[in-house]
């Protein structure tokens, strides 16, 4: 018998504090990135998690649809911060604040 | 129910896809040099596909090397060198005073929150499956074969537009990394 869901959701749960954490203390661009990529993961595990505690596929086709969301993220943030380190050489996301009030 | 009822494999499975997972995670979190951000996002990733493997979930593991650790963290790679970031070490300075101590209690109180949240809810009602109409999630064998008529069915039109979606990215990534073409003096705009 597997270990119970719970584990999974504490796990998931904690590695979403982990990836919040460090979305909200890091500077560069490209660490943020991976922090919200860390985030998805531990939804995914929520979701596949909650799939087996149901029986219910649901769960796992929402993962597959996660993941072609995350690459097209990661895809277009990336293309900004190419473009963004052209102008200014930095990834810091300190230095881009020309909007602020 | 205690946990030696449980087989000792499943245990051993757990806790080597947990030791991944937050090795992996605070590695990206607390590592200086971005390159290594990354590769400790990949023990992360597979810690969470052995995670998926365990709750029989075959295919979305496969996807999740092949797409996370392949492709998505390839890219991250490519982009950090292309860019030379990994030379440049950004000065550990706290702008917003107390931020790492604000985002700390944060995510205490957000954890300790969903914890507490699923200690005290019951999430197994009994309710049949309303995407594949009361059909069992099959375990052991691989349920390729379900989640493949789930997406083409159950889930067409959310397949059809994240198509879309990939497109419109490819396409937004091409306009946004391209460089910028100044105007030459022999091609003039007709």
């Amino acid at each position: 018998m597997n270990v119970p869901a719970a584990w999974y959701l504490v796990l998931a749960a904690v590695l979403f504090g982990i990836g919040a954490f460090g979305l909200l203390t890091r500077r560069s661009a490209l660490i943020m990135f991976m922090c919200i990529e860390l985030m998805l993961n531990a939804v995914n595990l929520t979701f596949v998690t909650f799939a087996r505690t149901l029986s219910d596929i649901g769960g796992q086709a929402t993962v597959f649809f996660v993941m072609v969301v995350a690459a097209a993220e990661v895809t277009v943030g990336l293309g900004i911060v190419v473009a963004v380190f052209r102008r200014r050489s930095s990834t810091s996301v300190d230095e881009l604040s020309e909007l602020k009030g | 129910m205690s946990a030696v009822a449980y087989a000792v494999p499943s245990i051993l499975i757990f806790a080597t896809a947990a030791v991944l997972i937050l090795v992996g995670a605070i590695g990206v979190i607390s590592l200086k040099n971005p390159v290594h951000s990354a590769l400790s996002l990949i023990m992360t990733l597979f810690g969470v596909a052995i995670a998926f493997v365990a709750q029989s979930a075959d295919f979305l593991a496969a996807v999740q090397i092949i797409v996370y650790a392949g492709a998505i963290v390839v890219l991250f790679l490519f982009v950090i060198m292309f860019l030379g970031v990994d030379r440049r070490q950004h000065a550990n300075v706290e702008p917003l005073v107390g931020q790492r101590a604000f985002a700390g209690v944060g995510v205490v109180i957000t954890v300790a929150g969903i914890v507490a949240l699923m200690a005290k809810a019951h999430w197994v009602t009994g309710a049949m499956s309303v995407s594949t109409n009361g059909v069992a999630l099959a375990t052991g064998q691989g349920n390729v074969k379900q989640l493949g008529s789930a997406v083409f069915t159950t889930y067409l039109f959310a397949f059809e537009a994240t198509a879309a979606l990939l497109v419109i990215a490819v396409v937004g990534a091409v306009l946004l990394a391209r460089r910028e073409r100044t105007l030459q003096s022999d091609e003039v705009e007709v």
